[in-house]
């Protein structure tokens, strides 16, 4: 078995803070996350595919055309941007577990369209001490 | 069962060819990838078994090492993956392709049932795993 993958970053801020709840509340759950003017994260991405190697290219998929995937269905919507003003962010504190599940069911169907392709995995590094993977196990 | 991993880099020219199209063909399909380039390889290479009693190791660290030298380092490092192997005349040497051309030579070389799997980076953004 033969699984590609390639890293990422991009900058972003968030609020983690559920606003269907009282600042209170978020304090005591997400503690310094909650400050509501926002902080911020270099997050990095590895996003691994599968899929057979196409025997005229020796890949199984270009890294250009993985990067313009990655750069039209991510980097535009998230780099630079305040998450919770995202709309995948709408009804999601945006936490990165929660992050991780949007990566992953932005990129899957984009990938499916480029012939056998299949998305794997995402991990999601938000600071050297935490990171978070969705998708199938190791 | 223990999984041991070690480690090696080594660096290697190469340009994306695919044997059976013309110069063009190629240009047009790999774009600057085409050209006669360079990466410093990272290799990570994992074998598994039960540590030998007498010794405590899955495998001596010294014997993989060689095996490591003799298959990859002196195949590929400080080569240029077109020209100097036989590998890649026809297919392009590509991160895929060469983590299944290292795959095999690993899998020959090992005892038999001890390769886990190998991680061939090309640079720090690009990886390849390659499993059982």
């Amino acid at each position: 078995m033969l699984e590609v993958t390639r890293r990422y970053k991009l900058p972003a801020a968030h609020v983690l803070a559920n606003p269907r709840l009282s600042d209170a509340e978020n304090t005591e759950i997400f503690g310094k996350c909650s400050n509501e003017n926002g902080h911020g994260h270099n997050y990095e991405f590895e996003v691994t595919i599968a899929g057979p190697v196409d025997s005229k290219t020796g890949q199984i998929l270009s890294s250009d055309r993985l990067d313009e995937i990655f750069g039209e269905s991510i980097a535009e919507r998230y780099s630079h941007r305040l998450l919770n003003e995202c709309e995948a962010f709408d009804a999601l504190v945006p936490t990165t577990e929660n992050f991780a599940q949007i990566v992953y069911q932005d990129l899957a169907p984009a990938l499916a369209r480029e012939g056998s392709v299949r998305l794997v995995r995402v991990r999601l590094t938000e600071t050297p001490r935490n990171f978070f993977e969705y998708g199938d196990p190791r | 069962m223990v999984r041991v991993t070690r480690a090696i880099e080594f660096s290697a020219s190469l340009r994306y060819q695919n044997g059976r199209l013309t110069d063009a063909e190629n240009a047009e399909l790999f774009g600057l990838a085409a050209h006669q380039h360079g990466h410093n390889y990272r290799l990570e290479v994992t074998v598994k078994g039960d540590p030998d009693p007498r010794t405590g190791m899955v495998m001596n660290l010294v014997d993989l090492k060689a095996i490591l030298e003799r298959e990859v380092m002196s195949r590929f490092d400080h080569k240029d993956l077109n020209r100097d192997t036989d590998f890649f005349k026809e297919a392009p040497p590509t991160p895929e392709n060469l983590a299944s051309v290292i795959h095999e030579v690993l899998v020959a070389a090992l005892p038999d049932g001890m390769f886990d799997r190998l991680r061939l980076f090309q640079d720090a953004d690009l990886y390849v795993d390659v499993v059982g």
